[in-house]
Formats: C-alpha cells, sequence, structure tokens
C-alpha cells in the first residue's frame, strides 16, 4: 500500500494543509481576529524545539543511553521557570528595541555594532546548519524506510551523485517551502502570524502521532508499562538501560547536557524567534511557562518504552534504533499508522527548517549583507526608489544558500553520526550566545569589544574542540589531529584540551568554550569604560523595566529633516506604509504629520522602525546618512542617565506623596463619617430632650389654663391641680438639669471632686436618702453590707446619684406593699461591686439591652404614665466608667432584675505601680 | 507588581529546588534496580519530579 507516489502525494496533501492553516491565520491577522493571540498556541508554537531530533533521535538516544536523552528536555523544562524573569524580559526588550533576530539583539545592546551582528550570524549560520542537515538526514532517512530504495543505495550512499539523490530533492522542495511561507509578504517586517499558526499545528500533529505509536507499541505490542518494562528487565543489556551510566550517560554528562539544553531553548535562532520576535502579547508567557514543558513531558513519556520495545521485537536484527518510531508500525503491518508517524516527523522536519531558516536568513539578510551593500555605498548612491524588493531578495537568497550548506554537510559529515550527536554540535554552538545575551541584560559593563572576544573565543573552542573532530570522526579531515593534537602538541588534543580527561566530548567542549567565552567576555569588558553608544544601549536594554528611564532618543542630538527621513524609509517599507508609521507616530504626538517636528524622538523613531525591516546596526548607519549627528560624549550620557535617575527618584518621591495623600483622605473620609453619626446622634438627642420637655409642659399648661379660665373651681380640684402643676415643673427641672449633667459629662467638662470615699457611707447615704421613698410605697429594703472596704478616690456625690438612681428605680417597679429590694456590697478580686435586686416584672432580653440608652423608660411608655426622666441609667454608666469601672444588668422575665455596678479598687492601682 | 514579583520568586525557588532534585547526589538516590508494578524506579522518579515540577509551576501561575 505504502508506495513511493502515496507517499509523496500524502506529503504534498500535508503540506497544502499546512499552507491553508497558514492561509487561514494571515486572512485571520488582516482581519484583526488574530488566531495566535492565546496563550496555548504560543505555547505550542515553542514546541517547534521538538524536531525530528526529538521525534526519531531520542528514541535512539534511549536505545543506546536509557534515560540519556531527558535532560534535552528537562534542561528546558527547568528554565521555564526562570523565564517569568529573563524571557519576560526579553520580550520586552525586543519589542520596545523591534528586535528581529537574536544577531539584531546582540548587535544593538552593543553600540548597535556591524561587527558584532556579522559575528553572531556566522555562528548561528555554522552552528546550526548541522541541526538543519539533521532534519534532511532524517526526513530522506525515513522515506527510504517506508519506500526500500533499490540496489543503489545498498552499494553506498557516498557513491551516489547528488542530482539522484532523494535528500537533494528534500532540501530543494524545503527551500521552496520555506520561501512561500515565509518570504510571501513583500514588507519583511511583519510578524508571521500564518507562520506561527501553521508551526502550532505541526507541533501537534507531531505530538499526536509520536503519542500514537507510543500507545500501539507500549499497549498494542505490549501489555502496558509493567509488563514491557519487566520483559525488558529480564535482559542485562536492556535492564542496565534502566539506570544511570549507561551509553556515557554518567552524571557529568546528565549535568552538561541539562544546562546546555536551558540555554539551547532560549538561543537556539528558531526558539528566539516564536518566543521573543514572535510574541503578541506578554501576557501570553504566563501560560506557555508551564503548557510548554508539558508538551516536553507527553512526548517523552513513550520513548523509552518505543526503545526497549524495538529492542526486544528486533533483537538480532541489525536496526537502527533511530528508526525504531517508523519501522515498529510497518513491521506489525499497521501501514497506516506508519504514514501518520512519517507525517508526523514530516511536521517535525518542516516545522524546525522553515523556522530556523527563516531566522536565519533574516540574520544573513539583516546583519551581513546589508552592513557589506552599506559599506561599499553601493545602496544608498544608486538610490534605488523601492529596496524592500531587494530585501526580500536577499532572505529568499540566503534561505537556498543555508539549505545547500546543510546539504553539503549532509553529504559530507551527516553520514558518520547519529541524530543526537548532531544536534548537541548545534545546541553548543548557540549557547555561546549565552554570556553576550544575559550579561547584556542585566550588566551594564559589558562592552562590544568583550561580547566580540567572548563570542570569538567561545567559537574558536566550540570549533576546534566539537566541529572539526565531527569532520574528522566522518573522515573528511585527516584524523591524526584526534589522537596527536595540533602540531603534535599533546596538550591541544581537541578531545582532551589541555589533558583534561573522563568527561565526554560534549561535555568537555562545553567547559573550555564556555570558560573562554565568559572569562573573555567579562576581562575584555572590563578593560575600559563602555563608550557612550554603549552605555546609552546599555541603559536602554538593563533598565528597561524601570519608569522614568530615558525618553526614546535621548542619547541623540543633531538636526534632521522630515522631508529626509520620510523618504528614506519608504525606500525600506514602501511608501505607504512609511507614511502610514509617520501618521501613526504624529498622532501619537497629537500633531498632524506635516506638524511634525523632526527632533530627537522622530529620529528614534524613524530608526526603529527601520530597525525591523534592516536590523539595529544597518538602521543606524542609514539613517545617519540623512541626519547631521553631534556625536555626544561620555560624559553627556552620563549625565542624561544621572537625568533619569533623578527623575526616578523624583517619581519615587511623588509616588510616595500620593500614596500619603490617599492615606489622608482615607483617615479625612472616615472622621467625616464619625462626625456625621455624632451628628446623627446629636439631632436624635435633641428630638427626645424638646419630647420629653414637652410632655410635662403639656400638663402643666393644660392645668393652668383650667385655672385661668374656670374662676368657679372649687378649692379641692384647684389645690390638686395645682399640686400637678408643681410635681410637673420639679419634673422639668431635675429633667433639664439632668440634660445638662449627660452633656458635661459627655463632653468632658464636668467638674468632678475627686476624694477619698467609702463605698460603704456611700451606699449607706444612698439608702437613707431614699428611705421615705420606700416607706411611701411600703417597699422593704434589705441591706448586706460588709463591716469595713477599701477607699476609693472618686467624686463622692457622684457615687451617691448612682446608688440613688438605681434604688429609685428599683423602688419604682416593685409591687406596692410586696415589694422587696435587697442592696449588696461586697469585694471582688476587680474591685468592689454594688447589687441592687427587686423582685419587680423584670427586663426582657431586649429591655436588657436598651435600658441603658438615653430615654428610654422602664415599662411601658405607650400606656404607662413615664415614671422617670430616661437619663438616670445612662448619667450612672457614664459615672461609673468615667472611674473604670462597669454598671449592667441581670434579669430572669417575671422574677426581678438585679442592677450591679463594680468599681475598680485602689488596689489593683498600686499593685499595677509595683509592677512598673 | 508586586504580586507578579512574588510569583516570579516562587518560580525561580522552584527552578533551584527541581534542579537539585534531578541532579546528581538526589538522582543517585533513585538509581536502583528496583521497580514499582514492573515500572523502574529511575522512569518513575525522573518523569515523577518533572510531572510535579509542571504541575507546581501551574500552580504557582494559574492560582
Amino acid at each position: 500500500m505504502l508506495t513511493g507516489p502515496v507517499i509523496v502525494a500524502a506529503s504534498f496533501i500535508y503540506l497544502l494543509l499546512l499552507f491553508a492553516v497558514a492561509y487561514f491565520g494571515d486572512k485571520r491577522a488582516d482581519a484583526g481576529r488574530s488566531v495566535i493571540a492565546n496563550p496555548t498556541i504560543y505555547a505550542l508554537s515553542l514546541a517547534v524545539y521538538c524536531t525530528t531530533w526529538t521525534y526519531y533521535g531520542s528514541v535512539g538516544r534511549a536505545a543506546s543511553s536509557g534515560l540519556g536523552f531527558v535532560p534535552i528536555f528537562l534542561g528546558p523544562t527547568l528554565a521555564v521557570a526562570l523565564w517569568w524573569f529573563v524571557m519576560l524580559k526579553m520580550v520586552r526588550i525586543g519589542k520596545t528595541n523591534r528586535i528581529t533576530s537574536i544577531a539584531d539583539f546582540i548587535a544593538s545592546r552593543y553600540g548597535k555594532s556591524h561587527l558584532l551582528g556579522g559575528l553572531v550570524t556566522v555562528i548561528a549560520v555554522l552552528g546550526v546548519i548541522p541541526y538543519i542537515a539533521l532534519q534532511l538526514k532524517a526526513l530522506s532517512g525515513s522515506f527510504a524506510i517506508l519506500v526500500p530504495p533499490d540496489d543503489v543505495v545498498a552499494s553506498g550512499r557516498g557513491a551516489l551523485p547528488w542530482l539522484a539523490d532523494t535528500t537533494f530533492y528534500v532540501a530543494l522542495s524545503m527551500a521552496a517551502f520555506t520561501i512561500l511561507f515565509g518570504t510571501r509578504h513583500l514588507d519583511a517586517t511583519e510578524r508571521h502570524e500564518g507562520l506561527v499558526a501553521a508551526i502550532a499545528f505541526e507541533s501537534l500533529v507531531k505530538l499526536v502521532a509520536f503519542v500514537a505509536v507510543g500507545v500501539f507499541v507500549t499497549f498494542g505490542l505490549f501489555d502496558g508499562f509493567g509488563d514491557l518494562f519487566s520483559r525488558a528487565a529480564r535482559e542485562p543489556q536492556l535492564q542496565a538501560l534502566m539506570r544511570m551510566g549507561a551509553g556515557g550517560n554518567g552524571y557529568a554528562n546528565w549535568f552538561a547536557l541539562t544546562l546546555l539544553s536551558m540555554l539551547a531553548v532560549m538561543f537556539l535562532p528558531r526558539q528566539f524567534q516564536v518566543t521573543v520576535v514572535e510574541n503578541v502579547n506578554e501576557n501570553h508567557l504566563r501560560r506557555a511557562i508551564w503548557l510548554f514543558p508539558l508538551y516536553l513531558l507527553l512526548i517523552n513519556v513513550f520513548v523509552l518504552p518505543i526503545a526497549l520495545g524495538g529492542l526486544m521485537l528486533f533483537a538480532g536484527q541489525q536496526v537502527d534504533a533511530d528508526t525504531f518510531v517508523l519501522r515498529l508500525p510497518m513491521v506489525f503491518g499497521h501501514d497506516w499508522l506508519a504514514l501518520v508517524v512519517f507525517i508526523g516527523g514530516l511536521s517535525a522536519a518542516t516545522g524546525m527548517i522553515v523556522v530556523e531558516t527563516i531566522a536565519l536568513s533574516t540574520m544573513v539578510c539583516n546583519d551581513l549583507v546589508m552592513p557589506l551593500l552599506l559599506r561599499y555605498r553601493w545602496l544608498a548612491l544608486q538610490g534605488q526608489e523601492d529596496v524592500s524588493g531587494v530585501l526580500l531578495g536577499i532572505r529568499r537568497g540566503a534561505i537556498v544558500l543555508i539549505l545547500l550548506l546543510a546539504y553539503l554537510y549532509f553529504r559530507l559529515a551527516g553520514e558518520a553520526h547519529a541524530l543526537v550527536s548532531i544536534g548537541l554540535i548545534s545546541f553548543a554552538a548557540v549557547a555561546q550566545f549565552a554570556p553576550a545575551m544575559l550579561g547584556g541584560m542585566y550588566w551594564r559593563g559589558g562592552t562590544r569589544a568583550g561580547a566580540v572576544a567572548g563570542l570569538s573565543a567561545g567559537f574558536a573552542v566550540w570549533l576546534y574542540t566539537l566541529l572539526l573532530p565531527s569532520f574528522a570522526k566522518s573522515g573528511w579531515l585527516p584524523g591524526d589531529f584526534l589522537q596527536n593534537g595540533l602540531f603534535g602538541l599533546d596538550l591541544l588534543r581537541p578531545q582532551e584540551l589541555f589533558g583534561m580527561q573522563g568527561l565526554d566530548p560534549l561535555a568537555h567542549s562545553l567547559f573550555w568554550s564556555m570558560l573562554a567565552n565568559l572569562g573573555a567576555y567579562v576581562w575584555v569588558s572590563l578593560m575600559r569604560q563602555p563608550t557612550a553608544l554603549e552605555a546609552g544601549q546599555a541603559t536602554l536594554f538593563v533598565d528597561v523595566f524601570k519608569q522614568g528611564r530615558p525618553s526614546d532618543g535621548a542619547f541623540w542630538r543633531g538636526s534632521a529633516q522630515v522631508g529626509d527621513l520620510l523618504p528614506l524609509l519608504g525606500r525600506f517599507l514602501g511608501r505607504e506604509r512609511a507614511a502610514n508609521a509617520f501618521d501613526e507616530y504624529a498622532r501619537t504626538r497629537g500633531v498632524s504629520r506635516e506638524a511634525l517636528q523632526a527632533d530627537a524622538g522622530l529620529v528614534h523613531f524613524a530608526e526603529t522602525t527601520l530597525a525591523g525591516a534592516i536590523g539595529s546596526a544597518s538602521a543606524r548607519v542609514i539613517v545617519a546618512s540623512v541626519v547631521q549627528e553631534e556625536p555626544l560624549g561620555l560624559d553627556e550620557v552620563m549625565n542624561i542617565l544621572d537625568e533619569a535617575s533623578q527623575v526616578r527618584a523624583y517619581s519615587r518621591r511623588l509616588e510616595q506623596k500620593s500614596r500619603e495623600l490617599e492615606e489622608a483622605t482615607r483617615e479625612l473620609r472616615s472622621a467625616n463619617e464619625r462626625l456625621k453619626e455624632l451628628d446623627r446622634l446629636k439631632d436624635d438627642f435633641m428630638s427626645s430632650v424638646t419630647h420629653e420637655l414637652r410632655t410635662p409642659l403639656t400638663s402643666i399648661r393644660a392645668f393652668s389654663e383650667m385655672l385661668l379660665e374656670d374662676p368657679d373651681i372649687d378649692v379641692e380640684d384647684r389645690q390638686r391641680f395645682l399640686g400637678i402643676i408643681v410635681s410637673e415643673t420639679e419634673r422639668l427641672t431635675r429633667l433639664v438639669n439632668q440634660v445638662l449633667d449627660m452633656a458635661k459629662i459627655e463632653s468632658g467638662h464636668a467638674d468632678w471632686v475627686d476624694d477619698e470615699v467609702s463605698l460603704l457611707d456611700v451606699v449607706e447615704q444612698g439608702a437613707a436618702a431614699t428611705s421615705q421613698l420606700f416607706r411611701d410605697k411600703g417597699v422593704a429594703l434589705e441591706m448586706s453590707l460588709p463591716p469595713a472596704v477599701p477607699a476609693l478616690l472618686a467624686d463622692r456625690d457622684r457615687l451617691v446619684q448612682v446608688v440613688l438612681n438605681l434604688l429609685s428605680n428599683a423602688v419604682k417597679f416593685v409591687a406596692r406593699g410586696s415589694g422587696q429590694v435587697r442592696l449588696s456590697l461586697h469585694e471582688t478580686g476587680e474591685g468592689l461591686q454594688v447589687d441592687v435586686s427587686d423582685n419587680g416584672p423584670g427586663l426582657t432580653p431586649e429591655e436588657q439591652r436598651v435600658v441603658f440608652e438615653k430615654f428610654r423608660q422602664g415599662g411601658n411608655t405607650m400606656t404607662d404614665k413615664p415614671q422617670g426622666t430616661g437619663l438616670g441609667l445612662p448619667i450612672s454608666r457614664q459615672i461609673v466608667e468615667h472611674y473604670g469601672g462597669r454598671l449592667w444588668v441581670e434579669s430572669v422575665p417575671g422574677e426581678g432584675a438585679t442592677f450591679s455596678f463594680l468599681m475598680p479598687c485602689g488596689k489593683s492601682a498600686v499593685r499595677k505601680e509595683d509592677a512598673g | 507588581m508586586i504580586k507578579a514579583t512574588l510569583t516570579g520568586q516562587r518560580l525561580v525557588a522552584l527552578f533551584l529546588f527541581g534542579w537539585v532534585l534531578v541532579s546528581s547526589p538526589v538522582l543517585s538516590l533513585f538509581d536502583v534496580d528496583r521497580s514499582w508494578g514492573g515500572i523502574p524506579m529511575l522512569y518513575l522518579y525522573v518523569f515523577g519530579v518533572w510531572a510535579a515540577f509542571i504541575g507546581l509551576m501551574a500552580w504557582i501561575i494559574e492560582r
């Protein structure tokens, strides 16, 4: 069933489908409803990290070294935890400076240097080409497995003329595919929304395909994980794969691989492309931080089971473990699954190749070719109307060139290596970017010379200890320098540099290259002060999150004309887009395009816009050709930085002030509310008081009018009426006195005549004063008093007032004749307590709650004649509380009530003083 | 902003802790000839830590 034409047709249909997805993505982007503005799509696009190396190669590595494939994915999983800080900063820097590639990033940071941009580009291209070659090898390999080639191949690929080599055509078709995909638009500056959508789709396809094989092997050919592993455990050489140390997978190597892949996942050109350049929204990073590792976990769970399964089922046969994924379904007759796997592999390969070559071609165009063109004044002087077509042409040429180079590497060196070791060579190359990148983001002191030195040193060591040996092993270079060292010096053996032994070649190379790289970077950077341009760019990068950092264009001084800048931009971006960009800028400034001033801000804007198309270093040179810049000295840059830090300090102070202001406002608001509450209470009080005053006044007035209008009232009635008038007047007087008293106490203006008093005397005096009341009503007063109590410091009259109040209240509410009131005084732990109990009707819980409020009369005020002023208890409570005591009531309705108050004793105060 | 920095710090702490768990001294504790339901201890441990690490990151970020 699986014949060549079928597979080619299936691949073709799949690629068409990818185009459809990309087309859909682009259409939606044009309509403003981006499909990739979604954290899940973003995370899936990051999974371009998983290439055919993961897809086919991991199983191969697992078959020889057990879990040795894990660090390559564990590293990224760990590293993304740091992305919250690191990647967020990188993305923000990328957005504010219109960074288009990793070369642009480094060049821009170290003073928009052409030299650095070119160096990074060369390292990236040379470093990544083996990796692209690997994809070609895997693709043509998988095709060859599905459709076993003729005996031509059996005689050895080396003898095959390249025109008859399928890999060559794979490379060419990939170039065409990439050109169609990545450089369809005439404007070279936009992000590739459709591309990202297609990449995310491919990530899904390869995951599903790989998991499908995993499930097929684990649950179809075996009986689940347990069965597979236990059967493998019976064979000693497979048993060894379940432990560390298998196939050179020692702890040192494990550590080195983890570290290496942590760096690779950030600095591989394609990872930088999808993570930084294609990022739509910084917030997408949040979810990607855990979704992306989840993807890595899922695609790796079945790697070891497939490897072990393959080793068991193909035992005794010569089968390359890199091909297990494809061969297992085929051998067991599941052609459809094999086709799915092939498509999955195609996904992994195309995704990687497309994004990687687009990223590399951008670098080659912006950081290698453009500077050369600019240097020879060819472009600047010829004055072509529109050069955006030229840009696109350069990129397309670069894509073809890169893929041809990859094919060349594949022909020269590819056959000798397994997939994984080729990939690791690339990882080690891009790891060289780490010091310049991370140092540039967090250390102001890094200079252009330092970065050049570090990158060159690291690259040279990588070349000597990793790339050349790989050539030598494939027979392309004479191998004797491997054994004897360069010039026959033992110390210079590439894989045992300076006699260092015991590390595997990769860890060895990583150690030496990183040492050389970091050492040179730091050492050379510290040799001299940064120049003005370096210091300015360093600030833009390191302080990208700081508020009050120097404004755009703060580091530029000179004169320019809008009439020069606009056509310049038009040449690179197209006239219409340039005009739109200027309009947009003018709008943010609140002026029309005609009124735009060619100030530093506009020059900066023009330069960054241009940088988005041709890279920051070239943009700087081109803009400089039409403006007159006065070079800034380092002192001036430092002044600007100083100003910026002053602004920062001001803004911090301003923030603090505004916080204080907010605090004050909050306090004022709550004070205002308290005042309003008090005001309301006062109003309530006033209306209660007037109400209470009106009752006696009404009756006084009624009786007086009766006496006035009717002279014939007999003497007896007249006496009675006059009696009522007198008693109501007394009540009125008492009420007014109490209101005054209350007001005084509450406002704190009451006079307290404090003296040593015995509460015993007070109680007795109160009882004596009310004895007439008790006698009148026939109520018994029972007293239980101790012989002596400690003296208090208090106002005697006021305390008497409290006792009087409680006693007169009690007598008021008990029944005439049968009423009983008990007055007791005793000492408690807290002080002296006075209880006044009666056998009256008692108080309901509701009444107990309100009885201490002002103007609450006992009994039913609706039907009964009021029997007091309603101020006695509130005043008493105020008095007791003035001395730190308490006044409360306990009562069971129907069984009487007990009013008690407690005065803190002098003793406690004395004790406190002792302790203090 | 303060909450975001705290999240970031938690992630950094998790990174350090996670790296220790899958590095030499700790890893060697699980490099033994035992298995659990037929599944080798080392495989189980590495993938278990891996999954737990992702789970914790998700929890820290999404809660």
